[in-house]
């Protein structure tokens, strides 16, 4: 390498950035003081998202330092927390690198069917992992270990990074690739570059999500007999409903979750970002394109059309075909929509002070009730879902197996997928817009709502989109938690799958993937980047 | 502003404070629950497809309501340990002995009255009269038909780490009945002797899986040429995809053989509905011929209740019994989880 990208020097962690590029200046903050009506918001954000954490300290400890030490160095741990690692590290790289590739290829490239590329690219999200990787079984039985769970991850992640860079790179400023490109550099020099700096926090945000999500996935690594840590913490409950050695390795977890976390704030502080301009798809030729789809088709097909097809032959294959009990699918299909628009909609409110906070401010403080705010995320559900049992029955019996809890819980799981996508948004919005409102009379909170909201606006819809798509397929907690009776589509699928009812099942597995397509169709289309308005 | 960090830490310590503070146990007067109200609410263990009519056959007959809670076992176990006293649970019916064991040891189940525990043989039900066992499940050793004949596999379990089968049999160590039949291993043929056969097991390359039905569907998809597993899982499948279409038959090692041991599913009352009398009419009705017809039929498992006969291509549950072993002397789970961590294998 003979010219090194314009690199910024890597920010001492918490000192404020100087620098003069309109966008960096906007997230070099530190500057004043946070309001203390959203510091205290963003801390009872952080505080929401602590009660697994205080949970699992709480029962961790209960047995003594000594278990925990017996624990922690027994046989395989240390095997399961390297695999765990290993694995949200492999599937976040892949995913990193396809999913920049596919954004890439849909918003610089003049494809046919652009719009309906972009929606298929972001289809897999709407597949549990648990099916991905059942109908894999089914194509081909034998498959086992590490790289069909690093691919299979890989796959159903990766529109977490496709959708975020694509929208970012519909904003970004091409006109300095063309420039790169004259000057002599080529094509992929040229785009890491000129183009990489300002899709790059959308990226590694979209990263983060994609590496917490493999650090806490159970359904997949069983299925693949990948074992991690979440086996480990599953073996736990179900073998000797040992409490205390379930808690510890979910702490070990959620250790593995900080260094994951501090490594993408490291990892977005590094570069400013560039001036925003939108830039038009280039005409390429046939053979380019040609081998470019294939790309973009790798993922659909891994993650959605194969498992799709896997179970359709076990419903062709099955003996017992009992009949659709319409009414009951229906009503499944009703709680699961309602219980993922309320989650998507509290756990927007929850995430957007800790979103505001980080976008603007900088700190120690800040940074422990941003990574708090992730925590969620890394746990398997089940813990989070015993968490919940604990605070809900100490704290609001009254609620206990309430719908209000269910979804509660579902926040305090999938918040940190909204906190990224808007700290992004929010983030975007030149703060000389907003000090011109100042100047022109409004009070902050008046400046916040008539000029920040609007143009953070789609972040919130994506986090949001996103909140919802994940309660849709979220099995462990939704059991634990639900009001007695109430069914939704997952735990519908669970209750025929445990008894081999695959003919029965298969319904509800459609349309599960059905229903999450939803949003995931209209996340395909949400222009995330306030840039792109201005 | 830079935060220092005392302040943050404290700040996070404050907040866990608060939670735990909150989380401190509300001082409750325990409502006394009326003796019959015609509705109790169950944890069920069980699947609904399998359970649910059995429920509405008793609610048909008996005019009391179940509220019933579908989930996993373990799942279910765990979250009555969290809930304590505080569970919405009258019953909870249980696949497997090992969480009526924990939830018994954790003190959250009152004691059943004898003509209920008296109703199946004393091997097969708790001690201390904590719950009661519903119906039986053997452990069986799965083997691929199209490559093995069921006389080409040995007898006996110890025979199954022999070098001839390194790489060629699949376990679940870390699911239950696993470890329960590894614990009758210890009971019966002495702790070192379960030590050799562990530490040769792990020696010899096994499949580990997750649980019974992963290693199940191998070996009927032809990825794995043997497995241990309970034996209702089969007819699970085979109801599902066709007995003449499975590819995985099962073996029934020899009477006395740990690797043939039959564990049970269950049912307890929680204390909460000590004095129910709907709860332990619903006991009561699960070790009723009724109930255990109905087992017998539907899910393939053994009835407890003597004069009920087993399942139609199954040996007779007296050919299983081992009279050297009493189910409750298999409560000694941490011992066996250490065997199975130190040689590895979980």
């Amino acid at each position: 390498m003979t010219v090194a990208p314009e690199r910024a020097r890597p920010t001492t962690a918490g000192v404020p950035d100087a620098r003069t590029a309109p966008a960096a200046s906007s997230r070099a903050g530190g500057r004043g003081r946070p309001p203390l009506g959203l510091l205290a918001a963003a801390l009872v954000a952080a505080a929401a998202a602590a009660i697994p954490l205080v949970y699992l300290l709480v029962r961790a400890t209960e047995s003594g330092l000594a278990t925990i030490i017996t624990t922690l160095s027994r046989g395989r741990v240390l095997e399961y927390a390297a695999n765990s690692l290993g694995l949200a590290a492999a599937t976040t790289a892949t995913a990193l690198v396809l999913g920049t590739a596919v954004a890439f290829v849909l918003t610089r490239m003049r494809v046919p069917f652009a719009r309906t590329w972009l929606l298929i690219s972001a289809l897999p999200l709407a597949v549990p992992s648990y099916l991905a990787g059942y109908g894999w079984l089914v194509v081909i039985p034998g498959l086992n270990g590490f790289v069909p769970s690093w691919l299979l991850l890989t796959a159903v992640t990766v529109p977490y990074v496709t959708l975020p860079v694509a929208a970012a790179l519909r904003g970004a400023s091409g006109d300095l690739e063309g420039v790169a490109r004259t000057l002599g550099r080529g094509p992929m020099r040229a785009f890491l570059v000129a183009t990489w700096p300002s899709v790059r926090p959308a990226a590694i945000a979209g990263s983060l999500l994609v590496a917490l999500y493999a650090l806490s996935d159970f359904g997949l690594v069983a299925m693949m007999r990948f074992p991690t840590l979440t086996w480990g913490i599953n073996a736990a409950y179900s073998a000797s409903f040992d409490r205390a050695q379930a808690a510890t390795l979910a702490l070990l977890l959620v250790v593995l979750a900080l260094v994951v976390v501090a490594g993408e704030r490291a990892a977005r502080r590094q570069l400013p970002r560039a001036a925003a301009r939108a830039v038009a798809p280039r005409t390429v030729g046939r053979g380019m394109l040609l081998s470019m789809l294939p790309v973009v088709a790798v993922a659909p097909l891994i993650g959605v059309g194969v498992p799709l097809l896997g179970l359709l032959s076990r419903l062709l294959e099955a003996a017992t075909l009992r009949e659709i009990d319409v009414p009951r699918l229906l009503e499944a299909v009703g709680s699961t929509v309602g219980v993922a628009v309320a989650a998507a909609l509290l756990a927007v409110l929850l995430a957007l002070p800790i979103a505001a906070l980080a976008a603007r401010y900088r700190g120690r403080l800040v940074t422990a009730i941003e990574s708090v705010g992730y925590l969620g995320h890394a746990l398997p559900g089940i813990v989070v879902g015993l968490s919940l049992v604990f605070f809900s029955l100490a704290v609001v019996p009254a609620l206990y197996q309430s719908i209000a809890v269910l979804v509660f819980a579902y926040a305090v799981l999938f918040m940190p997928k909204a906190i990224g996508t808007m700290r992004a948004g929010l983030g975007d919005v030149p703060p000389r817009l907003v000090s011109v409102a100042r100047t022109l009379g409004m009070s902050p909170l008046q400046a916040w709502w008539r000029v920040t909201v609007p143009l953070a606006l789609p972040s919130v819809g994506i986090g949001a989109l996103l909140v919802a798509i994940a309660t849709m397929k979220e099995l462990p907690a939704t059991l634990l938690l639900r009001p007695t009776g109430v069914q939704t589509l997952a735990t519908e699928l669970w209750n025929r799958t445990v008894v081999f009812e695959f003919g029965a099942a298969a319904p509800y597995a459609a349309l599960l993937v059905l229903v999450a397509a939803v949003p995931a169709v209209i996340l395909s289309g949400v222009r995330s980047s306030a840039k792109e308005e201005l | 502003m830079r935060v220092s960090a005392p302040l943050s830490l404290t700040a996070l310590a404050a907040t866990g404070l608060l939670l735990a503070g909150c989380a401190a146990p509300v001082d409750s007067e325990q409502p006394t629950e009326p003796a019959a109200d015609g509705a109790f609410t169950l944890y069920s263990g069980r699947d609904e497809e399998l359970v649910q009519p059995l429920i509405d056959q008793f609610e048909a007959e008996t005019g009391i309501e179940v509220e019933v809670r579908y989930g996993n076992t373990a799942e279910l176990g765990a979250l009555l340990l969290e809930e304590g006293d505080a569970t919405p649970a009258d019953v909870f019916l249980s696949q497997d002995a090992g969480a009526l064991g924990a939830l018994s040891q954790a003190g959250l189940f009152t004691t059943l009255p004898a003509d209920v525990t008296d109703a199946v043989p004393a091997g097969f039900t708790s001690t201390d009269g904590s719950w009661v066992g519903v119906t039986g499940r053997a452990r069986v050793v799965v083997f691929d038909g199209e490559r093995l004949t069921a006389d080409q596999l040995p007898d006996d379990i110890d025979d199954y780490v022999d070098p001839e089968w390194n790489g060629r049999v699949g376990v679940a160590p870390s699911n239950a009945s696993f470890q329960s039949f590894v614990t009758a291993l210890r009971v019966l043929d002495g702790e070192d002797d379960a030590a050799e056969w562990v530490s040769a097991l792990a020696g010899n390359s096994p499949q580990i899986f997750e649980g019974n039905s992963a290693i199940l569907t191998a070996v009927d998809e032809g990825v794995l040429e043997v497995g241990l597993i309970n034996h209702y899982y089969w007819y699970g499948l085979a109801a599902e995809a066709g007995e003449e279409n499975m590819r995985a038959q099962l073996k029934f090692l020899e009477a006395g053989d740990a690797g043939s041991i039959v564990n049970v599913t269950g049912a307890g009352i929680l204390n909460g509905a000590a004095t129910d009398a709907d709860a332990l009419e619903f006991v009561r009705y699960l070790v009723s011929l009724e109930a255990q017809t109905y087992f017998v039929e539907q899910t393939f498992e053994y009835p407890l209740l003597p004069g009920v006969d087993a399942p139609a291509g199954l040996p007779s549950l007296e050919s299983l019994i081992n009279p050297e072993l009493d189910l409750s002397d298999l409560d000694d789970l941490a011992t066996t989880q250490q065997l199975l961590a130190d040689a590895g294998l979980i």
